[in-house]
């Protein structure tokens, strides 16, 4: 019981970030139909960030996720403004080579910048882990938490109480229609592109003190992400968010009871009987974006 | 200047280069198969850094048969297809005579067959699956100690360390898994008791799940092979969860500089088995090359934790250097007969190759030292073993 306590523990952490993840990519297939294979690349920029903040410039801890997030932002605009922007009404197939060659490039751009030798951040949390009776959590990844949850609820409140928000719904429900009644479908792609841009870059900020900062870190987080989006349905807000949970728990409680071998296995097993049995996601009637 | 002058100036320009260029000295080419980019990255340049201080000192010395040696260090890009391609392109391509790589186990399984389909011999600095030179394959000469190998020095020298029961966390390839196999087959031989097995996805990040796992067994010493980025994850993560067994890491591919920088106090008490102990050279077999290699790093202002692996492409240099120099040329099948009589003082130890695998084609295999370290109060300690 008390490992049972521990792993639900671990679940829950790893779950709030995968959600964050499959937020940020649902969004983007959901309002503009483009598979963005940069978002793991997202990720690794959010991470180096924090590291150059903190590390190189000395910023303090949580300015520097702040910053990073916001560069992340501006990052995902001008990705939009200069790649996707000139291809939107293009054939699906081109829009997604473009974003794999734009993955590559950001991916070695990075190796020239940061070199081969992993990085590692400082925090300002104390090494000493929290302890719950049997359960041990560091304070750093209880932050990471309630910053993720915080986050999710922040995009999901911006999407639904906002004017902006509504513009979006709108642009999802049908582009054509909400373009006649003024809205600029244009600004609408840049912002959902760099909106889910910087909560990529969110999850590799908060994540990068927790691990280490690596080139390749973003790839099998994008491979998560993309099993979050397929998990809760394409486009699907919720579907995301529970996705994410469910996919941490399905490889936390994997890794023990089965095997840790197969911990990745597990979680595309699941993914795999979803697509088979609910071809649509998970979620797929209940609330999308729209 | 208009476009057509420059386009002409630049042509002229070009054509002096080559002419300059044509007559360039005669040289005996290595090729060098590393993980230049991708996640092992970090090691794969250190051992082509070790690689260059070898091949600069052998050159200063006035080369080998008269020619000065040139190294074509070419990007796997820590992928075993990669691999496999670098070999064809270095041999197809380059007419390169002899080959040293490819850092991962995986990645010199891959590149095995085209060994054998090109004859040309390949020198491993750093690989330490069994299957290598147990597979048949005649081009393969292995400086590397075997998972086995190390594993049976550590269970000999058991006597400071009271393992009751130990415990596996190992990376989910032919590293780890072998690693895991060869440390509890040498184990149970001296009477320790042998518990679970966890595996790790190499790129995995997050291994809180193993850990609690690892955690809540009556194993005292847990011992864990990977490579230094993931061992860093595992050494802070252990800590988060309060974890008291001890833990061994084993493999060589630790780089305990970068272990204390970036885990902290969490990397304390680690106990941790290398293949070259760069801070104490003076202790080394050969100390006056271990000084060398050490002092020459130092001077090119290369990442003083990436000694332990650059060591490695030093010695593998040195050993292709000499083989080279027996064979009298420069041909694949000459040097691969004479690995078979080699005799250099590397900075691991003295290499030599026996014979290991099945009879007729054996493989090449050097007995390497193993020594063991302890990470205490932030600094590196020698453990009497």
């Amino acid at each position: 019981m008390d490992q049972f306590l521990q792993h639900a523990m671990n679940a829950a952490i790893l779950g709030s970030t995968y959600a964050l993840l499959g937020i940020g990519l649902t969004m983007i297939f959901g309002i503009m139909r483009v598979v963005n294979f940069t978002h793991g690349e997202l990720y690794t920029f959010g991470a180096y960030m924090t590291f150059f903040f903190v590390m190189v410039a000395g910023v303090n801890f949580f300015l520097s996720l702040a910053l990073a997030i916001v560069l992340g932002i501006a990052l995902g605009a001008l990705i939009e403004f200069v790649l996707l922007r000139p291809l939107r009404g293009a054939d699906i197939d081109i829009t997604m080579l473009v974003m794999i060659g734009a993955w590559i490039v950001m991916q070695n751009t990075e190796q020239m910048v940061w070199g081969g030798v992993a990085k590692s951040i400082d925090t300002p949390f104390p090494e000493e882990p929290l302890t719950l009776g049997p359960v041990s959590v560091p304070w750093l990844r209880v932050f990471i938490f309630a910053a993720a949850i915080a986050l999710i609820a922040g995009t999901h409140m911006f999407i639904h109480r906002t004017r902006l928000g509504k513009a979006m719904r709108a642009t999802f429900q049908d582009r054509d229609t909400a373009a006649l009644m003024g809205i600029n479908i244009n600004g609408i792609n840049m912002l959902t592109f760099a909106l889910g841009s910087g909560l990529a870059a969110a999850a590799g900020a908060l994540l990068a003190p927790a691990f280490i900062v690596t080139i390749t870190m973003g790839n099998p987080v994008a491979l998560k992400a993309f099993a979050v989006v397929i998990l809760g349905g394409l486009g699907n807000f919720w579907g995301a968010a529970i996705g994410g949970f469910i996919l941490a728990i399905v490889e936390e409680f994997g890794a023990v009871y089965i095997s840790s071998g197969y911990r990745d296995a597990t979680g595309f097993l699941l993914i795999i009987l979803v697509l088979t049995f609910r071809p649509t996601g998970l979620f797929a009637r209940r609330e999308r974006i729209g | 200047m208009n476009i057509r002058t420059s386009v002409l100036a630049l042509s002229g320009l070009l054509c002096t280069a080559f002419a300059v260029q044509a007559p360039a000295q005669e040289t005996i080419k290595i090729g060098v198969n590393m993980p230049l980019t991708g996640p092992v990255a970090a090691s794969g340049n250190y051992i082509a850094n070790g690689a260059r201080i070898a091949a600069d000192r052998i050159n200063a010395a006035g080369g080998v048969l008269g020619k000065k040696l040139e190294l074509l260090i070419e990007d796997n890009k820590g992928n075993p297809t990669e691999a496999a391609a670098v070999a064809e392109k270095l041999i197809s391509r380059d007419k390169v005579p002899v080959m040293m790589g490819a850092w991962s186990s995986t990645f010199t399984l891959a590149v095995m067959p085209k060994l054998m389909e090109h004859q040309v011999p390949m020198l491993v600095e750093t690989s330490s699956s069994e299957k290598i030179t147990r597979s048949g394959n005649p081009w393969i000469f292995r400086i590397a100690p075997t998972s086995s190998m190390e594993a049976k020095v550590f269970a000999q020298k058991l006597g400071n360390l009271p393992i009751k029961k130990a415990a596996f966390l190992v990376t989910n390839n032919d590293f780890g898994i072998g690693a895991a196999q060869e440390f509890s087959k040498a184990l149970k031989e001296r009477g320790v008791q042998i518990g679970i097995t966890e595996t790790m996805d190499p790129h995995a990040q997050d291994l809180s799940a193993q850990l609690s796992k690892l955690k809540a067994t009556d194993a005292d010493t847990i011992f864990v092979t990977s490579v230094v980025e993931q061992l860093t994850l595992v050494l802070r993560q252990a800590k988060a969860l309060r974890m008291t067994q001890r833990i061994v890491t084993t493999g060589g591919s630790q780089a305990p500089d970068q272990l204390i920088q970036q885990a902290g106090s969490a990397a304390n008490d680690s106990y941790h088995i290398v293949f070259f102990t760069p801070w104490f050279p003076e202790q080394a077999v050969n100390k006056d090359v271990a000084i060398a290699l050490v002092d020459e790093w130092k001077k090119r202002g290369y990442n003083p934790s990436g000694l332990t692996e650059g060591f490695r492409g030093f010695d593998g240099i040195l050993t292709i250097a000499e083989a080279i120099r027996i064979a009298g040329k420069a041909e694949p099948k000459a040097i691969q007969q004479a690995f078979w009589k080699v005799k250099v003082k590397g900075v691991n130890g003295d290499i030599s190759f026996a014979k290991d695998g099945p009879a007729s084609k054996e493989s090449g295999q050097s007995t390497a030292n193993v020594y063991m370290i302890q990470i205490k109060d932030g600094k590196v300690a020698p453990v009497s073993f």
